[in-house]
């Protein structure tokens, strides 16, 4: 099981001084150590990214239909 | 822009009426394994991608992933296992199967992985205790010892009674488009609405374009209001007080796992699914009994930064004398003797007994529509 749990995480560099300068900053706050801390906030960086990207649209065909059973349904007029 | 699904797209794992037919009709060469209702439930939202990114039973990695980090492999926040439970297998890794409920065919299974489980560790983690007391424990203490992952392909639907309030997330997406709204904030439920759901709904509603009120259908315990029920009294409190452009109702079949803080993100997931870019956390969200402390489901919220739906917190609303109207404890500074709180049980009895419950309780024509039922609750 611990070995299984090790090949789940990887390492990253990162400079030594933005290092200690995350470890002051979390002190006394929810995380735990600086990992967390840098899974958290790339993890919120990445999301936000995403969502600026396009959505995936549908084909007007398929949007077609779906209006129609909206309507049908009394949901659009 | 309305959220954006879940893992980046909107699953859909519908058969077309061509494939459909041909593995109908060759049903004899499938394996077969019945699923209950519940299970046939779960099918149909994966397969219209109301919980999206999943596209069918979690494979082991996947579900011991889910367990120990609540996100599948690829890192996508998931908090509540997915999963099919066998018996015993009588098929192997990487056969199609067919899973029936009752005579019907609902879906086409392709096995991926057949694994054991340990179930202490599936309630301890999910459900944070080991109880048989808990609805949501006692259900997984009487599953079968394997389960089995892999992609699903659905064949047929259940009948749904309530298919015209039923609305899947391609189409709740086609819908807040048309209708103009960027920001929605969706509310989960499974009660008639009393005046401090109002009061929520309505606090959530001011900072957003509209309001998706999404109760859950499915199987209930006695003494729950009965699915038409809630429908019809929702369907009055939209009527004399919800602006009509603003708010939508349409439901979604689903059984409540009592989780708590787990199944609130998951009920936040399924929202975001459906288009919804907020979500409004209740005090003790799918609790049940005292498993969970009051606000344990807020805190959850924010081991996820990358959720992709905000949710709002918004604490139960009371009557206060003082206030002279419907406020909560953030806002109101009086003490308890000035406050009118609502007590779900209270309204109960009065319903069931015909009395009319206070104006600050209940609306009128939501307390008659429900009224209008013989029995309105599950026997
Ligand atoms: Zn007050």
């Amino acid at each position: 099981m611990g070995d299984e749990k090790e090949s789940k995480y990887t390492t990253v560099s990162i400079p030594k001084p933005l290092y200690e300068k995350i470890k002051a900053r979390i002190e006394g706050t929810g995380f735990t150590s600086v990992s967390d801390y840098v899974t958290y906030v790339l993890r919120e960086v990445l999301a936000s990214l995403e969502e600026e990207e396009k959505e995936e649209v549908f084909s007007k065909e398929e949007e077609e239909k779906v209006k129609e059973r909206l309507r049908a349904l009394g949901y659009l007029d | 822009m309305v959220s954006k699904p879940h893992g980046g797209r909107i699953v859909r794992r519908v058969l077309s009426k061509k494939t459909k037919e041909r593995i109908l009709g060759e049903v004899h060469e499938y394996p077969k394994i019945s699923v209950d209702h519940s299970k046939a439930i779960e099918i149909e939202n994966i397969a219209h991608g109301v919980y999206s990114p999943l596209t069918g039973f979690l494979t082991q990695d996947d579900y011991l992933s889910v367990l120990d980090h609540m996100r599948l492999t690829d890192d996508t926040p998931w908090t509540i296992p997915v999963i099919l439970e066998i018996s015993r297998p009588d098929f192997s890794e990487g056969d199609a199967i067919l899973l029936y409920h009752k005579d019907q065919a609902i879906a086409r299974m392709h096995v991926e992985d057949i694994y054991r489980y340990d179930k202490k560790e599936f309630v301890e983690k999910v459900f944070k205790t080991r109880d048989a007391n808990h609805p949501g424990v006692v259900r997984v203490y009487s599953m079968g010892d394997y389960l089995i992952g892999g992609e699903i392909e659905l064949l047929n639907e259940l009948k749904n009674p309530f298919a015209k309030y039923t609305l899947r997330p391609l189409e709740t997406r086609v819908l807040f488009k048309e209708r103009g709204w960027k920001t929605i904030v969706a509310f989960q439920t499974r009660n008639v609405p009393h005046l401090g759901h109002e009061y929520v709904q309505k606090a959530a509603l001011t900072f957003v374009d509209g309001l998706f009120i999404n109760p859950v259908l499915g199987r209930k315990k006695s003494g729950d209001y009965r699915d038409e029920v809630i429908i019809k009294a929702y369907e009055a409190l939209f009527r004399y007080y919800y602006p009509r452009d603003a708010a939508v109702l349409a439901t979604v079949r689903y059984e409540m796992k009592y989780a708590g803080p787990r199944e609130a993100v998951h009920h936040a997931i399924m929202r975001k699914n459906f288009g919804a870019t907020h979500f409004i956390v209740g005090r003790d969200h799918a609790g049940v009994g005292n498993y969970y402390s009051p606000y344990e489901a807020w805190d959850i919220f924010e081991e996820f930064p990358d959720l992709g739906i905000t949710p709002m917190f918004i604490k139960e609303a009371f009557y206060c004398k003082k206030c002279g109207g419907m406020v909560n404890a953030k806002i109101c500074s009086h003490s308890e003797e000035f406050r009118e709180r609502i007590s779900g049980t209270r309204l109960r009895t009065m319903i069931s007994e015909g009395i009319q419950p206070p104006e600050q309780m209940m609306r009128k024509e939501v307390f008659e529509a429900i009224r209008s039922f013989s029995n309105p609750f599950v026997e």
